[in-house]
């Protein structure tokens, strides 16, 4: 009954296309409304995501794209049952967004299961193009040996070559530690200590005692979340950039120091791909965003959705059937992209998009026009640097 | 510089002092369960939701209001107690008759709305909630700075506890509030209205949690979620203390703050479960717990 | 106050000797089961009533600790979880085939029932529960930090593999017929448990522990006795689900998880023989259409938790228990 049922659904989408010439595609845009990272992902990746489908929809009417969306809570069970149900029974082409490493390395085993597509925007696992990379996905935004490159290296560089770790104690942290002091050591800096942390960990005053009494010029904060938006809110406490000690977050989102506010988050340095405020391109799309979200500009993982969902129209215009996951994603990695986010880049064998990123100041209060004039740009780091070597991820896709 | 294995006696005594400011909070935590427990043999799952409620509520006083601080103190917890009376009134008063456990589900679900509420309104990044300017800065101490405010928890809550244990063991209302624990009966038949005391004691009880909360406040990210982590190591704590004296949840409670600090320097890896493992061992050794009755 | 009354009418009803004329009734269901496990794929997506069997055999597991031995376990993730982590990891790691895999879970989480039943039963009622609360919490702490959990990855890409080395359980539909046998299994097991000579002296430790005492019984071990079995057969649930969703993560762990048992009980009628399958059905059907709804799930939830407390304590089976006035 199911089967003959899919067989009507699939006849009449056929029947509608061949009409109106047109291919259509189904995107779902599968993210954290809810829970900690739904700031960064949530509402905001479904309206970036449409604002994609309306643009695209100006230059080449020939896709018609719909958009459904739920939320995975930051579940990887939950993720992996809602791609499951949307590939087997809702018909869906491509998901996007994946916020969180777990969730999205689950709804990667599904989509090279079921041969879709998947982009992720707001997950930062390496492992999506290394050992577990598949030709059904795409990773755009950054990831967290990008995010180690551009602070860790970048720091050291401004002479910030002693480093104090707080880090989460399980995997995600470790894998930040290690991925950042491999950059600082190569980079001439020392790493003189560490200290993990339970996560979530609410109190880090101890911790940051400890990174006080070690004497380093920078603190690394390998964590995420409610953890780096305490640490830091800890540190303005305990006076610890005012003592000299610079604080690096490696995985801080511009939602999180808005919601610090500058007089906390002061003098964080971090690394980003995407800014609202970086040029014409970034402000005016900002602009639409904050329009339809209450004013809020958008995040990078927005800012991802969108230039993904845009590049994924492109290779649909181009296929004009997207069925086969692999295949679409294979003329994705063969289009150059070029947005007026993330500018030109290109999306390589293993899935990687490779764009520049940025390594910004939080700027003090009194620099600070509005509660949105989060940063100032210390550095660009060219795409081609602060990505990951081809051939050292790991990826079977990558060939000798 | 003296060392004790292996790390100076000067961060040492750092660390010990901010682990006696987490033990502020499980102190007044654990104070609130415990005279709730002991007039209503009820376990307020709800405490950390109503915790949490405590930080949201000064946060709306000065958003909305423009309450500051000082007024947050003395407010919020009214407000919460005042929400407590509510719940105890409407829904807690009808499960006296059955057994405890009803209790333990009624505010389980309880706490599930509250935190799920807050969380629609207000997302899980958390409010900032600035540190009042009375209490800004610190105290550039001989081994460790500490930020002003930090002094205040201890003291605040030392305060408050110390009061209560005064109220309950020296005056005529804590003889009769002690006397309800014991029977309740009695006391009834002696002309003492016991169910108005039920119900102004959980007020009580939750309006500490929401003073908690307001201390709590500036330290952490005002989050729906902060009430939750910490009241299951709140437990940890009734269970070793063992909820037999008022002073002893107030002692146990500075006590495992404490141990956690130390913790968090010699093996930082085990600062989220010490506390368990202590429960374990307080439970092979002493079943009823340090300062409980056996049942 | 209350002091040691029992759980209250419904489960007093159920510890009524069982007469034959229940014990058709209850072969009836029991058929009815049975069929509805052999049509239900015919209309329903199947990994959803995988799902559903997985919680429901958690709750029936669940309910034979506090429906018949009256013991509200607040930790029971722990034993559904850490026997998720291990079966997970020994068909990945170590290649077992599913039916091993599932039985070293399982076997896990008796092990950690062993230890942790031991240390709980020293304390009675809400004691109890705050200590498995605890424990729990531990074990959640454990998962987060262990290296073979994976943390917040936890284990994915689970390979199904094939039974006994031969049938392949990459189809739904076969794995349907694994987790559906496995289900049975388990609710025919804990009917035998109930009503043999062992489930009578439960209840009647549950309903007067004093007088069980004073009746020579060793009420301890019989507590620790059902307390195992109870964390065996959760833990079975829970390995048969690490397999289903070819995923085991820190959700399973996590205290919730332990929320959510006790309220499927709850809903479905504690101390019934059936109620907990009513339940996790209700319970998982309305999360599945509710998940778009993000966190008012947790209000529903809680609301449901209130509204059984406060006036619905004997569930949805309790309530037809009564109106047949037969234990069901």
């Amino acid at each position: 009954m199911l089967r003959s049922l899919l067989l009507a659904t699939a006849l009449c989408a056929l029947t509608t296309a061949g009409a109106l010439a047109q291919t259509a595609v189904k995107i779902g845009v599968l993210g954290d409304r809810s829970g900690v990272y739904s700031d960064i992902s949530g509402e905001g990746s479904v309206v970036a995501a449409r604002m994609a489908v309306e643009d695209f929809a100006k230059i080449d009417p020939s896709v018609k794209a719909e958009i459904i969306s739920a939320d995975h809570q930051n579940k990887p069970d939950v993720g992996a049952a809602l791609a499951r149900q949307w590939y087997d029974r809702d018909n869906v082409d491509m998901v996007i967004d994946g916020v969180t490493s777990s969730v999205a390395l689950a709804i990667n085993q599904v989509t090279r299961e079921k041969n879709k597509a998947f982009i992720d925007t707001g997950a930062g696992t390496a492992d999506l193009t290394g050992s577990q990379c598949t030709p059904n996905t795409v990773h755009w935004v950054y990831d967290t040996v990008a995010l180690a490159n551009g602070t860790g290296g970048a720091m050291v560089k401004r002479g910030g070559d002693t480093w104090f770790f707080l880090t989460a104690d399980y995997v995600f942290g470790q894998t930040l530690q290690r991925d950042t002091t491999a950059v600082v050591t190569k980079n001439g800096g020392k790493v003189v200590g560490s200290v993990k942390t339970p996560f979530p960990t609410a109190d880090f005053s101890s911790f940051l005692l400890q990174a006080q009494g070690s004497g380093a010029k920078v603190i690394g904060l390998a964590n995420a979340g409610g953890d780096t938006i305490n640490a830091i809110k800890q540190a303005g406490e305990f006076g610890i950039t005012e003592g000299g000690q610079a604080l690096a977050g490696l995985l801080v989102f511009s939602s999180d120091v808005y919601s610090l506010g500058t007089k906390v988050a002061q003098g964080l340095v971090l690394t980003e791909p995407f800014y609202w405020d970086l040029n014409d391109g970034t402000r005016a799309f900002s602009e639409r965003f904050a329009k339809q979200m209450n004013g809020r500009k958008p995040t990078a993982n927005h800012a991802g959705v969108y230039a993904g969902t845009l590049h994924y129209l492109k290779a649909a215009a181009a296929l004009k059937d997207v069925k086969d996951g692999a295949k679409t994603v294979a003329k994705m990695k063969e289009i150059p992209t070029d947005d007026p986010l993330f500018g030109k880049g290109v999306i390589r064998v293993d899935g990687r998009k490779i764009h520049d990123m940025y390594l910004f100041e939080v700027k003090k209060p009194a620099e600070s026009k509005d509660p949105w004039d989060l940063y100032k740009t210390l550095a660009t780091i060219p795409g081609n640097e602060v990505f990951r070597p081809l051939n050292e991820g790991g990826c079977p896709l990558v060939k000798g | 510089m003296t060392t004790i294995f292996g790390v100076p006696t000067q961060a040492l005594f750092g660390q010990l002092l901010l682990g006696l400011i987490n033990g502020s909070f499980y102190a007044i935590l654990s104070l609130g369960l415990a005279i709730i427990f002991g007039l209503l043999n009820i376990i307020n799952f709800a405490h950390g939701a109503l915790y949490m409620m405590g930080a949201f509520v000064a946060w709306m006083l000065l958003t909305y209001l423009g309450l500051g601080y000082w007024w947050a103190l003395g407010l919020a917890p009214l407000v919460v107690g005042l929400f407590g009376i509510l719940l105890e009134r409407f829904l807690i008063a009808r499960l006296y008759k059955l057994d405890h456990l009803y209790g333990l589900l009624l505010t389980f679900g309880l706490a599930l709305i509250i935190q799920g509420l807050f969380r629609n309104q207000y997302g899980v990044s958390g409010l900032p909630y600035a540190i009042p300017s009375e209490l800004s800065g610190g105290q550039r101490l001989p081994f460790m700075f500490l930020p002003n405010y930090r002094a205040w928890v201890v003291v605040a809550s030392l305060t408050v506890c110390l009061a209560t244990w005064l109220v309950i063991e020296k005056t005529k209302l804590g003889a009769y509030l002690r006397a309800a624990t014991e029977n309740p009966t009695l006391v009834q038949a002696f002309g003492v209205n016991v169910p108005l005391f039920l119900t102004l004691t959980y007020g009580f009880g939750v309006a500490l949690a929401g003073f908690a909360g307001v201390l709590a406040a500036p330290i952490y990210s005002v989050n729906p979620n902060m009430g939750a982590d910490i009241i299951i190591v709140v437990f940890a704590v009734v269970v070793i203390g063992g909820m037999g004296s008022i002073l002893g949840s107030v002692i146990t409670g500075f006590a495992l703050g404490l141990v956690e600090g130390l913790t968090k320097v010699f093996y930082p890896e085990a600062s989220a479960t010490v506390i368990f493992v202590i429960m374990v061992l307080v439970l092979l050794v002493k079943p009823a717990g340090l300062f409980g009755r056996t049942a | 106050m209350a002091d040691t009354a029992a759980l209250d009418a419904a489960p007093i009803a159920a510890a009524r000797p069982v007469s034959r004329d229940d014990k058709a009734l209850h072969r009836k269901v029991f058929a009815g089961l049975a069929l509805a496990l052999v049509l239900a794929p015919l209309v329903l997506y199947p990994v959803f009533l995988m799902k559903v069997l997985c919680f429901a055999l958690f709750a029936l597991a669940f309910n034979l600790l506090l429906g018949y031995g009256g013991l509200l376990s607040f930790g029971h993730a722990a034993y559904f979880g850490m026997a998720s982590y291990v079966c997970a990891y020994s068909a990945k790691v170590w290649g077992l085939t599913p039916e091993l895999a599932i039985l070293t879970g399982t076997a896990t989480a008796a092990i950690l029932g062993l230890v942790f039943g031991a240390l709980a039963i020293r304390r009675q009622g809400i004691y109890f529960s705050m200590i498995t609360l605890a424990l729990a919490q531990m074990v959640f702490f454990f998962s987060l930090q262990a290296k073979f959990t994976g943390g917040e990855d936890g284990i994915q890409a689970v390979p199904r593999g094939s039974l006994f080395g031969a049938i392949s359980l990459e189809d739904d539909r076969v794995l349907y017929a694994l987790v559906a046998l496995i289900f049975f299994g388990g609710m025919l097991l804990i009917y035998r448990i109930i009503h043999s000579p062992f489930g009578q002296v439960l209840k009647a430790i549950r309903d007067n522990e004093p007088r069980a005492v004073s009746l020579g019984y060793r009420v301890n071990q019989y507590k620790l006795a059902v307390f195992v079995l109870s964390a065996t057969l959760a833990g079975a649930a829970g390995a048969t689900k690490a397999l289903v969703f070819q995923l085991a993560s820190l959700t399973d762990v996590h205290w919730s998880m332990s929320g959510e048992v006790v309220l499927m009980t709850l809903v479905g009628g504690m101390g019934t023989v059936f109620g907990p399958i009513a339940g996790a059905l209700v319970i998982i059907t309305m999360e599945t259409y509710l998940a778009q709804f993000g966190a008012w799930v947790t209000v529903i939830q809680g609301a449901v938790f209130v509204l059984c407390v406060l006036l619905f304590r004997e569930g949805i089976v309790g309530l037809f228990a009564r109106i047949l006035k037969k234990p069901l």
